[in-house]
């Protein structure tokens, strides 16, 4: 075959299986009509059929997390490549690796306002880490391995290939290339050895030392896990994690303090506030983790460890820079540790601070009666389902952070959710992503009953490829953290917070061919559950859950790690002038 | 572009930079870089771009910036984070370097004025590129300083327009930084 002309369409399928793709997510559309002919004349890639190319592109993302390969995306032109303009950007500000091929009128076309046009590399210019438009069909199959390896090294991201009608027609000859090495981006992989060593000696002499560990952790793999765990063992460091480091680090070990910042709890929050040495792994000091950056963790000498040299300094000064990837930075710092014969310094008087701040037990919640507490539905679930080790999705607002709360995480890649971007919408096609990549595990989108509305025509997918997702719906009746913050910021009025006008969700799974379950009372849960992981299908759980719970424990905007409400009766209704204009 | 008011760090003071940054000379690649600044709110004074190589492959981006120290420095991370910079290279904190400015100036009069217009000019050493009996074009080559008191003074002679190219720069020395 060598040396023969193939289709620029035929080039992009035997490219993607030169990659071993075995799944893509898509809609097709004009623009598209050859590389849909190409995977019709195969069978080694499984195209997956959404209902919306945003859809597509969080099912690729689902997909991606939960596998660790990068998720692959095929839309059309104009309205496709702008429908997944969202989904490119959750994947960008998320660090998820993703390819996105979109159709695009014929190059004599461009410019001329053509059907379906849209200046595709224009808008994804700066919501992906980088985008490509193929003129030629001549570099087509080294635009795609490069998008691959553009996607997947570094910090991964979102890549976008615009491929013209033309490009995709005419022929050229593809030849799989040789091991990439790209001219110009190159990130650095190993840490500097003298920078880790002086880290090593600070976490050594700390006697108020912290792990705060990201979503670097479980892009850098399963090993920088375990490294992790190696490191606080040896080092005593209590570990507390971001929303999208979850499952990082065991949430039953002991020295886990569960998640930080707006919504984490007492016990982390103080503990970031109060530490001698903090040291970052993989993530960045994100706005909902830091709080007031002037009363951000005052008395710490820093240490920050990303592959991405832009996060150093970007909010929060640090002392000491690591750039490499955080699973290769652990583990020479384990090795010096080991080698050095380490101990720890004294962290007796730290600890004990830390048994006072989780006393205070910041996660309770009070179930009584008959009336389901959310955090109870999501404690429940967990329950029934942790040993099974789930996947678990969610969509954005407070059932995410109830979620992230309230259901403990073993194990990396089984948390999905969109932290940066925060995009309902995100849940139920991300875990129909992961059904796809992880067939034999079990998958729920722990969502709201506002935020299923925005993908929920993708209950259909999952139903036309037999995919046995569980979406579980803590229903309240509310866009429940809009109006968390017009409780806190606008004295309670609610407007158009309110989710009027809800369809029986029971009936609308069932007309999409779904089993529907409905939980009213929390003598119906535990069934309920059950009912639900018992068929073999999928199953749309509306569960009813109090309408008015806010989610507690909370740092107000504008506010510090040792601002924390705890609970609604602390709310005043008002805030700061200055705290207003804060999201 | 409006100035980034940060005030996160209230006690930092703007610095005035300079940065040379090497990129593949491809589509949409200056788009790249002046979105990042539009995006991230940074400030550009100056910008100026031309294909260095024989074969047009890499051009160099100069562009004049300011900021607190710390913004300068994001600005060089997110730079050179884009997948078609080769380099970029902060000239103001590399030390010793050249930065020099071209600019062309109108200048319209008769008489006294027009006779004064020739003479700062020779000071100067701007050079008439076109005249005509009631009017000068001057080019102007020199710091940025240079070039403004230049057109500073050319107001009063009869300043009628005013092209800047922006500034270009290198590092001092033998080699290629």
């Amino acid at each position: 075959m060598q040396g023969r002309e193939l289709s620029g369409a035929d080039i992009i399928v035997k490219a993607l299986v030169d990659l071993g793709v075995d799944t893509i997510f898509g809609y097709p559309g004009g623009a598209v009509l050859p590389i849909y002919d190409a995977l019709f004349r195969q069978n080694k890639i499984r195209h997956i059929l959404v209902r919306h190319e945003q859809a597509a592109v969080h099912a690729a993302e689902g997909y991606a997390r939960s596998t660790g390969r990068p998720g692959v995306v095929l839309v059309t032109s104009g309205p496709g490549a702008t429908n997944a303009v969202t989904g490119i950007t959750d994947a960008l500000m998320d660090s998820i690796p993703l390819v996105v091929l979109t159709g695009q009128v014929a190059t004599h076309l461009i410019g001329s306002d053509a059907f379906q046009e849209c200046d595709t590399v224009g808008i994804t210019r700066h919501c992906s880490k980088h985008n490509y438009l193929v003129k030629e069909t001549a570099r087509l199959g080294a635009v795609i391995h490069e998008a691959f390896h553009i996607a997947t090294a570094g910090r991964p991201g979102p890549v976008v290939v615009d491929i013209p009608k033309n490009v995709q027609v005419a022929t050229a000859r593809y030849e799989k290339p040789a091991r990439i090495e790209h001219k110009t981006y190159r990130p650095r992989v190993k840490g500097d050895l003298a920078a880790i060593e002086a880290a090593v000696d600070m976490l050594a002499s700390a006697e108020r030392p912290i792990l705060y560990i990201g979503g670097g952790v479980i892009n850098s793999g399963p090993g920088a896990a375990q490294l992790l765990r190696d490191l606080a063992r040896l080092s005593h460091a209590p570990v507390t994690s971001t929303l999208m480091g979850l499952g990082a680090f065991p949430a039953s070990d002991p020295q886990f303090l569960g998640m930080l910042g707006m919504h984490g709890t007492y016990e982390a929050n103080f503990a970031m506030n109060q530490c001698d040495l903090m040291l970052c792994l993989g993530a960045r000091f994100d706005d909902r983790v830091t709080g007031r950056l002037d009363g951000f963790s005052p008395s710490s000498r820093k240490v920050h460890v990303d592959i991405d040299p832009s996060s150093f300094n970007k909010t929060v000064r640090v002392d000491l820079t690591i750039e490499g990837d955080v699973g290769h930075v652990l583990e020479d710092m384990v090795k010096l540790w080991r080698a050095r014969g380490l101990q720890p310094a004294d962290q007796q008087d730290w600890w004990s601070r830390i048994r006072g701040w989780r006393e205070k037990n910041s996660l309770a919640f009070r179930q009584e009666g008959a009336k389901i507490q959310p955090q109870h539905a999501i404690r429940r679930l967990w329950e029934a389902t942790h040993r099974r080790n789930p996947i678990i999705t969610t969509e954005v607002g407070q059932h995410q952070m109830w979620a992230a709360q309230h259901f403990d995480f073993e194990q990396p890649n089984k948390w999905l959710t969109s932290g940066g971007l925060g995009t309902m919408g995100y849940g139920l096609p991300a875990a129909i992503g992961a059904q796809l990549g992880n067939p034999g595990s079990l998958v729920i989108d722990i969502a709201g009953e506002a935020s299923i509305q925005m993908n929920i025509q993708e209950l259909a997918t999952a139903t036309q490829y037999r995919l046995p997702v569980k979406v579980f719906v803590l229903n309240n009746e509310y866009m429940g953290m809009v109006r968390q913050w017009q409780d806190l910021t606008y004295e309670g009025r609610h407007s158009q917070s309110y989710s009027d006008s809800l369809p029986d969700f029971v009936k609308l799974a069932e007309a999409y061919g779904w089993k529907g379950i409905r939980i009213e009372t929390e003598d119906q849960l535990d069934a309920g559950i059950a009912e639900m992981l018992a068929h073999d299908g999928p199953v749309f759980v509306d569960c009813l859950v109090e309408k008015h719970a806010n989610c507690f424990p909370m740092i107000p905007s504008g506010a510090t790690h040792v601002e924390m409400l705890l609970s609604p009766d602390q709310v005043s209704g008002k805030v700061a002038k200055s705290a207003e204009a804060l999201v | 572009m409006a100035p980034r008011t940060k005030s996160l760090f209230p006690e930092e003071i703007s610095e005035r930079h300079t940065l040379s940054i090497l990129v593949d000379n491809e589509a949409g690649v200056l788009g790249r870089i002046v979105g990042l600044f539009s995006a991230r709110g940074y400030n550009i004074e100056s910008l100026t771009v031309a294909d260095i190589t024989q074969d047009e492959a890499v051009s160099r981006i100069t562009i004049v910036t300011s900021g607190p120290r710390r913004v300068i420095d994001q600005i060089t991370a997110q730079l050179d984070r884009l997948v078609p910079v080769h380099s970029v290279t902060d000239l103001t904190e590399l030390g010793p370097h050249v930065e020099r400015e071209l600019a062309l100036v109108k200048v319209a009069g008769t008489g006294e004025s027009r006779a004064e217009a020739l003479r700062l000019a020779g000071i100067f050493r701007a050079r008439p590129v076109d005249t005509t009996t009631q009017s000068f074009v001057f080019e102007i080559s020199g710091s940025t300083v240079k070039v403004d008191q230049f057109i500073e003074l050319m107001r009063e002679v009869g300043l009628v327009e005013v092209a800047r190219g922006g500034v270009v720069a290198l590092s001092r020395g033998a080699e290629a930084r």
